[in-house]
């Protein structure tokens, strides 16, 4: 897959949404450049997850812009929909997995229901995703009977098998221990230059998302309120950045007082 | 008043139509979906072999009913002989279509739209969206063309298992020579009859399987609910609903075949 960095994938421009005349988007705007992994950061009820499903259109947004590969994707426009869901994987929070269907028939299915290809090369292709996440002695499990940690690379597994151009993750990382934490980003980062897929990762994980992000944004009161390079926004002086950093920062602290406070009265007689 | 009388008719009208298209958006969608046989088939197995023993118990004990029952009734006037045509009528254009749907709705179309409301919860319907797979093409259509199917085998096993409760009863236990009721089933049974009773059936399917499909593809949209509570919602709302229109249903279709 030819990449072409200075040539944006997905375009954004003003979203806006409220559920019942509460505001979540209110001009949210942000530029992907191809074969990037932008994370998308804020705390939690900024609107993350809301801003990715208007994307994918599992929520109508009230109103903006978005346009993929330079296609505008209007509401009416049912071939540059089908076109974008062709070529674009979401990850889903809760993963989303189908219950009542096998680890294999999970990854299945998207090229069962959306290529021609062959029962055998849908087999081979599902296993070969499967094994690219140490899943395929899995392979005749339900999701039920897998880990968080396994049903989360299981959704990926199913996200890349069609090898999309764009995959959204929202909160890949969500209930995952620290360790399981680091290796989904990792996981991430490293298929996303291995497939060359554009990435956009929704997440609260700052230190991982600045390790493993080539962008980083900001979304704040429902709009991007940075949008850059990990490194200027680990700089950056600007107040909303600044808190965000500042909030983290107190809550590290606030954890290691509450720890101190523990062990000092655990060592109390 | 008038206002409230005015709101639940919108309502109602806005209900039936959303309904209609739901149905015609599944049916529209099935059209070139992948892979939609092996799907049909597994919809045809839950709808068809999973009800099989309900269908079996429920129609001989019907058949038994009916033969009893009619027996000592036609007994009074010295008419025992038609107690085949009485049982095989009474099955054939009524109670066999109907108990059949009735019986399909308490087992498959309640789990089918349990189902369908987890799947709305769970978020796999809009994962399938996002996949680019039609919700609609591939958990609603083959279960409605499976309905259409089944419903009238479902029909047809409950008649003839029925038949043979109603030989037990007014032969077996009652004493009817048994050539005289299967002869008297034989006479009273035309091809018309058979034509209705697979036509109630069908539209039966396509009412029953339709509506369970529709609350469960829809548990979300409650506005008094949500989660857990909503699927229950929806999952009796689509048994208390269909039940209804299985009735309402075969009213109509009768009136037009008497």
């Amino acid at each position: 897959m030819a990449i072409s960095a200075s040539e944006p994938l997905l375009e954004v421009e003003g979203l806006h949404k409220s559920f019942d005349g509460n505001v979540v988007l209110s001009g949210a705007s942000l530029g992907v450049p191809r074969g990037c992994l932008v994370s998308v950061l804020g705390r939690s009820g900024a609107g993350k997850s809301v801003f990715l499903k208007c994307l994918v259109d599992v929520l109508q947004p009230d109103g903006g812009t978005i346009r993929f590969d330079g296609k505008l994707l209007g509401a009416g426009d049912a071939a540059a929909r089908a076109d974008f869901r062709r070529r674009c994987s979401f990850l889903f929070q809760s993963n989303a997995l189908f219950d009542s269907l096998t680890a294999l028939e999970n990854v299945s299915l998207p090229l069962e229901q959306t290529t021609d290809l062959s029962d055998k090369e849908i087999v081979e292709r599902s296993l070969e995703a499967l094994r690219q996440l140490e899943l395929d002695a899995h392979r005749d499990r339900y999701p039920s009977q897998l880990s968080g940690g396994m049903q989360k690379r299981l959704a990926l597994a199913r996200a890349i098998v069609t090898r999309p151009e764009l995959v959204l993750f929202d909160e890949p990382t969500a209930g995952l221990d620290p360790l399981r934490r680091n290796a989904v980003f990792s996981m991430i980062a490293k298929y996303q230059r291995q497939f060359g897929f554009t990435a956009v990762v929704v997440t609260h994980d700052v230190p991982e998302a600045l390790v493993a992000s080539d962008r980083v944004a900001l979304l704040d009161k429902g709009r991007i309120c940075f949008e850059g390079v990990p490194a200027d926004f680990s700089a950056s002086n600007d107040g909303v950045v600044h808190a965000f950093r500042d909030s983290i920062a107190t809550l590290g602290s606030s954890l290691a007082a509450i720890r101190r406070g523990e062990a000092s009265s655990s060592a109390d007689p | 008043m008038l206002r409230i009388v005015g709101r639940h008719t919108l309502h109602i009208v806005h209900s039936l139509g959303d309904f209609a298209l739901f149905i015609e958006r599944s049916f529209r969608a099935a059209i070139g979906s992948r892979k939609i046989v092996r799907r049909i088939v597994r919809a045809g197995f839950e709808q068809g072999v999973r009800c099989v023993p309900v269908i079996l118990i429920v129609g001989m004990f019907t058949g038994l009913v009916l033969g009893l029952q009619g027996y000592y009734v036609l007994n009074k006037f010295g008419s025992e002989g038609l107690l085949g045509t009485l049982v095989s009528l009474s099955l054939v254009r009524e109670m066999g279509p109907v108990l059949a749907a009735l019986m399909l709705v308490g087992q498959a179309g309640s789990a089918l739209a349990a189902e369908l409301g987890i799947q709305r919860n769970t978020e796999q319907i809009a994962a399938l969206e996002t996949m680019g797979v039609s919700s609609h093409a591939y958990l609603v259509a083959p279960r409605l063309i499976a309905g259409l199917i089944v419903y009238p085998l479902q029909a047809a096993l409950f008649v003839t298992i029925g038949l043979v409760g109603g030989a037990l009863s007014g032969s077996v236990l009652l004493g009817l020579e048994s050539g005289v009721y299967w002869s008297a089933v034989e006479r009273a049974v035309e091809s018309r009859d058979v034509r209705e009773c697979f036509m109630k059936a069908a539209v039966f399917g396509l009412l029953t399987i339709g509506l369970c499909s529709y609350h469960g593809f829809n548990a979300h949209r409650n506005r008094s609910y949500t989660g857990a509570r909503a699927v229950s919602a929806s999952t009796t709302r689509a048994v208390v609903q269909s039940c209804i229109v299985v009735l309402a249903a075969d009213y109509v279709i009768t009136s037009f075949f008497v």
